[in-house]
């Protein structure tokens, strides 16, 4: 097997993001990236900023390869992930904690359930992965609420699940799309406080963004997308 | 190792969990299957139970040779040995009226026939077993008995074997006919396992897609829809032997009273133990082949090339 199953949050390896002449084109001849090059270096709080339809979203999609490039190339810790093959993907994205735009949660079970979801496939034990899920819940404050269902939780709640769900593998690199997008400024604000504390720890953490505002004192890298390049 | 083992057992888990979850329906399909199944393995075990009886008859063909009431004991010596002078003639026993009468009488219910009538009924008679030449078919055997007739002193030739033959060829498209079916509703298994399973997953559609996305292999997705198509056509297999032995048991009832008028003790068998599981293997083989299909479309579906 080429790819490690599972990295500590403390990584010793550096984890680094660089895109070289990223082109994206959607069929249907929508061009969503013109040309994108950059890097983010271990341990970095990375925001990708612009405006409804700069990109974003797309430039999020190619690091799991959810997305694949039109032209360029995308490394991830050294692999060419354009290029990766369909059975080793599911090794990359476990490296990889993501909070989707819209979440993603399932409804049909507990907070707790849905913390465990990326372990049932992982290598960890029944008790082990229980202890994992529980911290994971820990650090982002809903312990109390395991047994609920994410319906009950409020919009802040369900993206802080949706968080302790994205690192509960302890990946090296957190990417979350506008997880701020319908919260007050309050939770705006302790979202990113937990973003900083895994960031911390040395998790690398990129964040995309159409709010200016929320680009605050925990950058390191900002980079601003319009209609699909990088801009100043 | 282990986490092998468990993820297999957690698949096992929750195939079982989905069974458990929709009773009714997945009860219904097995039922389906069931029935299915039932139809060819009751066909096969009703040629099984035939074929012990004419397997029991003698397949291999005979002559016998009657010769005329009136002739005597040398002439029958002078054709038996032009018999066992002619190259097609492999064996040929002299059966004397005597003997023949013998052998009537101890058949059941003849007996009294037997002792009532007065003189001897029976001619002298030879029977023939040709010489087992490779290709030896039905003309070649026709044409040896119409070559005996004409000899002097017979009066009559019979091909003795005739019927099991008939019955050969009958029990041999009545095979072909079970296996025809049998790979149809083996067809039609595959199908309705897939559809059972492409159901099952829509239902299951945000997990799996956002179990792909963070990072499940497509053999993690898959375990359970396969342990689920096998446990649908395990039990399907399992109601099939049950279908069988309630009708084979229903059935006898008739069987026996018949045969018994025949003074046979045949019954219709049920499946030798190997043959009924081999059917629940294979509906389980079935079940699992269509999860194959049914699961492999949907992830290709999903996340293609
Ligand atoms: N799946 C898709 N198919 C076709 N066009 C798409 C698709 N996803 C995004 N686009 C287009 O690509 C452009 C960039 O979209 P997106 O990456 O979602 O931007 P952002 O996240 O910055 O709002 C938009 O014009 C959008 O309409
Ligand atoms: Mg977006």
């Amino acid at each position: 097997m080429t790819c490690s199953h599972s990295s500590p949050a403390t990584s010793q390896r550096p984890w680094l993001i660089s895109f070289s002449g990223v082109v994206k084109c959607y069929p249907g001849g929508q061009e969503a990236l013109k040309g994108v090059s950059f890097s983010i270096g271990p341990g970095e709080f990375a925001f990708i900023a612009g405006h409804s339809g700069a990109g974003k979203s797309t430039l999020l999609k190619l690091i799991p390869a959810i997305e694949r490039p039109s032209a360029g190339a995308i490394l991830v810790n050294g692999q060419n992930v354009g290029s990766l093959k369909r059975h080793a993907l599911p090794y990359l994205r476990r490296n990889l904690g993501l909070v989707f735009q819209d979440q993603k949660l399932l409804y049909d079970r507990s907070v707790y359930d849905n913390v465990m979801l990326p372990l049932a496939f992982g290598e960890l034990g029944a008790r082990e992965a229980a202890g994992r899920a529980r911290a994971a819940l820990e650090k982002v404050g809903l312990l109390a609420r395991e047994k609920a269902n994410p319906t009950q939780l409020s919009g802040g709640e369900q993206q802080r699940l949706a968080i302790a769900r994205a690192v509960v593998n302890r990946p090296s690199v957190l990417i979350a799309d506008e997880p701020t997008a319908n919260l007050d400024a309050d939770s705006a604000a302790s979202i990113l406080e937990i973003f900083a504390a895994f960031n911390q720890v040395g998790v690398t953490v990129l964040v995309a963004t159409h709010d200016e505002a929320l680009i605050g004192r925990f950058a390191t890298l900002v980079l601003r997308l319009a209609k699909g390049s990088l801009v100043e | 190792m282990r986490t092998w083992l468990r993820q297999h057992r957690q698949a096992i888990a929750a195939a079982f969990g989905k069974l458990a979850a929709q009773k009714s329906a997945a009860l219904l399909n097995a039922l389906v299957i069931g029935i299915a199944l039932s139809l060819p393995a009751g066909g096969y075990a009703v040629l099984f139970s035939l074929r012990q009886v004419t397997l029991g008859a003698t397949l291999e063909p005979q002559l016998s040779v009657f010769l005329r009431a009136e002739a005597k004991r040398a002439e029958a010596d002078a054709l038996g040995a032009r018999l066992k002078g002619d190259a097609r003639v492999g064996e040929a026993r002299f059966v004397s009226r005597e003997q023949a009468l013998k052998e009537l009488q101890a058949t059941e219910g003849l007996a009294e026939v037997v002792a009532a009538l007065n003189r001897n009924p029976l001619p002298d008679a030879f029977v023939v077993r040709p010489k087992a030449a490779p290709g030896a078919d039905g003309a070649s055997l026709d044409a040896l008995a119409r070559d005996l007739r004409a000899l002097p002193g017979v009066a009559h030739v019979q091909v003795d074997s005739a019927w099991a033959r008939r019955l050969g060829a009958l029990a041999g498209t009545a095979r072909l006919a079970v296996a025809l079916l049998a790979a149809l509703l083996a067809f039609g298994l595959v199908a309705i396992t897939f559809n059972t399973i492409r159901l099952q997953i829509l239902t299951q559609r945000a997990e799996i897609e956002i179990s792909k996305l963070i990072g499940a292999t497509d053999a993690f997705i898959r375990r359970p829809f396969f342990y689920l198509g096998a446990l649908q056509g395990l039990t399907g297999g399992l109601l099939a032997l049950a279908i069988l032995g309630g009708s084979l048991a229903a059935l006898n009832v008739g069987v026996a009273e018949l045969a018994a008028s025949y003074g046979s003790g045949f019954r219709l068998t049920f499946l030798a133990p190997g043959d009924a599981l081999a059917v629940v293997l294979f509906s389980a083989g079935l079940g699992w082949f269509g999860a194959y299909l049914s699961v492999s479309r949907y992830l290709l579906e999903i996340e293609p090339k």
